[in-house]
């Protein structure tokens, strides 16, 4: 991480490079980290929520293998890996000076697979609302839409910072600040991703196969 | 439903007295009108004296370190004021005949504000606040790493305490407890907005204390003086990096718990309902998961302040910095591991309950390793028992006590029968009272000139001691006798005359406590009264020995005027040693603190008002608040004009200042240490030539 942010700095026009006359870009970049970190404990506690729900929570309501197929789950699956691999050109090109346009459209092309994601989402809980199949039925479904919404939630708001990344880069310019937040909603995308595939894994792959 | 939700006229902190006049109604009344009232003379007393405006540009924008923790600090002792009142309401509720004065629901609303106010709102505010005041000086550092992160903490632990404050004017706190479990408090059996104000406001205090930690523990991996390596660094500063990291892992279980049964009780879900699949079970499992390393998050702290006051008031070097550090570490982890202790009556298997029972025994291993680093510190060392070592002392009596009941409870066999007992509460206040608040009452004794430039009145302070000391004693050893006997914990009334004598002890012990706050109130008075005569203007009042006392008091708002070069353990004493009595600068060179801002106080305050919205289902005001803050935080991102300078002349200038102040003041011997005479410079005439 070292290398990409003493990178970052090189090129800013802004002066706040050496506020505090050391590294500060690395370690806003640090300090996200370690909030992602507990952000991931959050999820861990939902999953091991749902582990148990999944389990004794299934009441009158669907067991996971009466609810889940593994058509729509793959294509979200698909939609998110291809995100997170053109966010990862995206981040690559700033550190080598890129244009800004090309940043700005490996970014928009990664917010456009994430809103994908997202779609499926949404159309997969529309479909089970309709069947009846709501938070309220068991603990089990509670538990579901908890942990697969707030995820979602994670990535709705990843697609909203990012663009309203966009527009800071268009009106601030490509200064170190704006690089930063940047570097720092890539690791939010990037967590999320890792995260789906536990998800995945669990809910969906399990579920289905068990 | 209507625009303001669930609110209704009968929410109106005096409706209920007047419409059901009693003793129990009284006293809501009452509690509610101090309430009112104070906020009231609070505004007067700004307005007449015109304090509006030096509050708001010193105090309520202000990013300095020092000046946060000291806000965190007022908000405990305001919150303790009302913590230590409701504890004597109830100890007076159990020695008054059947069924007492108070409603059954009333006391219940006692006990889960008086627990929830002094773990969220007394303990971990102080320990903040102390963290915030001292860390950054005894690491060599200007400020903490995120200052507007740090003001956003604060003020949303000022917001979640304000909720705790208006349950007692609109509506009414929950009832069951402060862990709060369903599926009591679910929305069948707690359908009033009590529950939603327990969710409520530690979500935002919980939020403002991750971020908190946050920052301490990147401050600290980031911060550090040149040369200071981990191993060179103050015990607080270790027990500030343990505690941040556990602020960080531990809260989001609180979080997601109470954001879970906030689910369950307003959008139908089953996580922990009694029907349809929820396990209630999980609740208690996610509480502790949290709540475990929480006691941990507040006793360490404390454990660095007695690291601190212990070696300078014996006169000697910590004894076993490393394995004190060590200790610190290997608490931190079992922290984690330990969490079933809290149910074991629950229902796992009994294989489960003796694996953490083993765990539990095994913390008492790193914490009996810290007493005997604190004992053989004091060991043939010169005391002195100001105010903060006599907190230090009479900590690691009556700590070892609490210990000794906490590895009988941490036997599953044992914690059957006690479970729930007057003997369990009697073992948590044991640790709590010593262990947190006698710490915390020691640094603040300690380190308070940093802060204000004048000592604390030795006279009163000893007198708090003593007071606190002596109630601990009598109001919990009773409790601890009558909890073997049988007695339940939260018990509405006197149900059995046997408990009788033991709880009339307990009663004056409440009211021995009482004094001891009280006169901790006018330690402070006469202090500011005072305050002339208790001036240290050339620092170190207490032949000290961390970085923090290099510096004058009260601390300058960018704390170093050069940041030092470290070699050792303990410089400030090494620089002594050369004679030195002003640490030699490095280099002047131009520095950036932050500048002022009201951005976190406002962000805090309309997540105060959304919550509140949240509490009496306004969903409306709720989601405005949220759309809000979410555009205010927008804002301060287009804001890149975040910092001012000061320049190497004004830091020159500085420093040329405060070594003219300390070549002008005589030295002082220990002997007048505690007296007038004593202007800084404390200094131990028999080992100094």
């Amino acid at each position: 991480m070292s290398a990409t942010t003493t990178n970052l700095g090189a090129h800013a026009p802004s002066d706040h490079g050496h506020a505090h006359g050391h590294d500060k870009s690395g370690t806003v970049i640090f300090g996200f980290w370690i909030f992602l970190m507990s952000d991931l404990i959050a999820f861990s506690l939902f999953i091991a929520t749902y582990a148990d729900a999944e389990w004794h929570g299934v009441a009158n309501g669907p067991s996971p293998h009466e609810l889940f197929s593994l058509g729509l789950p793959s294509l979200e699956t698909l939609a998110l890996l291809i995100s997170t691999f053109t966010f990862g050109i995206c981040t690559l090109g700033m550190k080598y000076n890129a244009t800004m346009r090309r940043t700005i459209g490996w970014l928009v092309v990664t917010l456009a697979f994430g809103a994908i994601f997202l779609g499926i989402e949404l159309y997969e809980f529309h479909e089970f609302w309709t069947e009846g199949n709501t938070p309220q039925v068991s603990g089990f479904l509670s538990a579901y839409y908890a942990l697969v919404g707030m995820h979602g939630l994670h990535v709705t708001s990843g697609i909203i910072w990012g663009l309203l990344l966009i527009v800071q880069m268009k009106t601030m310019g490509m200064t170190e600040l704006v690089k930063t937040r940047l570097m720092r909603l890539g690791l939010f995308w990037h967590m999320l991703d890792i995260v789906w595939i536990a998800l995945f894994t669990k809910i969906y792959l399990m579920g289905v196969l068990s | 439903m209507s625009i303001l939700g669930s609110l209704n006229w009968d929410d109106i902190f005096i409706v209920p007295f007047f419409k059901e006049p009693s003793t129990s109604t009284a006293i809501a009344a009452a509690a509610g009108g101090i309430v009112v009232l104070g906020a009231l003379a609070v505004l007067v007393l700004l307005t007449v004296k015109g304090w509006w405006k030096p509050l708001w540009t010193n105090w309520i924008t202000t990013l300095d370190h020092k000046k946060i923790g000291v806000i965190y600090i007022v908000l405990a002792a305001i919150m303790l004021i009302r913590g230590v009142l409701e504890a004597v309401v109830m100890r007076a509720q159990q020695v008054s005949p059947a069924p007492g004065f108070l409603s059954v629901e009333h006391h219940a609303e006692l006990f889960s504000t008086h627990g929830t106010i002094m773990i969220f709102f007394v303990a971990m505010p102080l320990l903040i606040g102390l963290i915030n005041v001292v860390m950054p000086l005894q690491i060599g550092a200007r400020d903490m790493e995120f200052p507007f992160m740090n003001a956003v903490s604060l003020w949303l632990s000022v917001g979640g305490a304000a909720l705790v404050m208006a349950s007692l004017v609109i509506g009414r706190f929950e009832t069951g407890g402060w862990t709060a479990y369903p599926p009591y408090t679910g929305i069948k059996l707690s359908p009033d907005e009590g529950v939603d104000y327990w969710i409520w406001s530690l979500m935002l205090t919980g939020i403002g204390t991750t971020l908190s930690g946050i920052n301490f523990a990147v401050t600290i991996y980031k911060q550090r003086a040149p040369g200071m390596t981990l191993m060179k660094m103050p015990i607080f500063a270790w027990t500030t990096l343990c505690t941040a990291i556990l602020m960080i892992y531990a809260m989001v279980p609180l979080a997601v718990a109470s954001a879970m049964l906030a689910l369950d009780r307003h959008a139908g879900f089953h996580f922990f309902t009694a029907d349809a699949g929820g396990n209630m079970m999980n609740f208690a499992n996610l509480f502790w998961l949290f709540g475990h390393p929480e006691v941990y998050i507040l006793i360490l702290p404390a454990f660095g302040v007695f690291s601190h006051v212990i070696p300078t008031f014996s006169g000697k070097k910590l004894y076993g910095y490393t394995s004190l550090v060590w200790a610190t570490v290997a608490i931190a982890v079992l922290s984690f591991t330990v969490w079933v202790h809290h149910f074991f009556t629950m229902g796992q298997t009994a294989h489960l309950n003796a694996i953490f029972g083993i765990a539990t025994m095994t913390i008492g291993v790193p914490t009996g390793v810290k007493v005997y680093n604190w004992m053989l510190t004091m060991w043939r060392g010169k005391l002195r028992f100001s105010t903060a070592m006599l907190f230090s002392a009479g900590f690691m009596f009556t700590f070892v006590i609490g210990g000794i009941t906490g590895v009988m409870l941490a036997n599953p066999v044992i914690s059957f029968a006690a479970h729930n007992s007057l003997f369990l509460v009697a073992h948590f206040h044991n640790m709590l009272i010593p262990g947190l608040l006698f710490g915390m009452f020691a640094g603040i004794n300690y380190w308070f000139p940093l802060a204000f430039g004048f000592r604390l009145d030795e006279k009163w302070g000893r007198r708090s001691f003593w007071l606190w000391m002596v109630g601990f004693y009598l109001t919990f050893m009773p409790l601890y006798a009558i909890g073997l006997m049988g007695a339940p914990r939260r018990m509405a009334f006197l149900t059995d005359p046997a408990y009788l004598p033991w709880l009339m002890i307990s009663m004056v012990g409440a009211l021995a406590v009482l004094a001891g706050l009280t006169s901790q109130v006018i330690q402070v008075w006469v202090s500011v009264k005072n305050r002339e005569s208790l001036m240290v203007p050339a620092g170190d009042p207490w032949d000290g020995r961390g970085l923090e006392w290099s510096l004058g008091c009260p601390v300058p708002e960018h704390d170093f005027t050069t940041i030092p070069n470290i070699t050792s353990r303990e410089p400030w004493v090494e620089a002594k040693e050369r004679g030195l009595r002003v640490m030699e600068p490095t280099e002047f060179v131009d520095i950036h603190l932050p500048k002022n801002t009201s951005m976190g106080f406002v962000v805090a305050m309309v997540a105060t008002v959304g919550a509140f919205g949240l509490i009496f289902q306004m969903w409306w005001l709720g989601a405005l608040c949220w759309i809000a803050m979410f555009v205010l935080v927008l804002i301060r991102s287009y804001d890149t004009d975040w910092e001012k300078t000061v320049t190497a002349e004004e830091l020159r200038a500085d420093y040329e200042r405060h070594k003219h102040v300390v070549e002008t003041t005589p030295k002082v011997s220990l002997d007048d240490e505690f007296t007038s005479k004593n202007r800084g410079l404390v200094i131990d005439m028999e080992t100094a030539q």
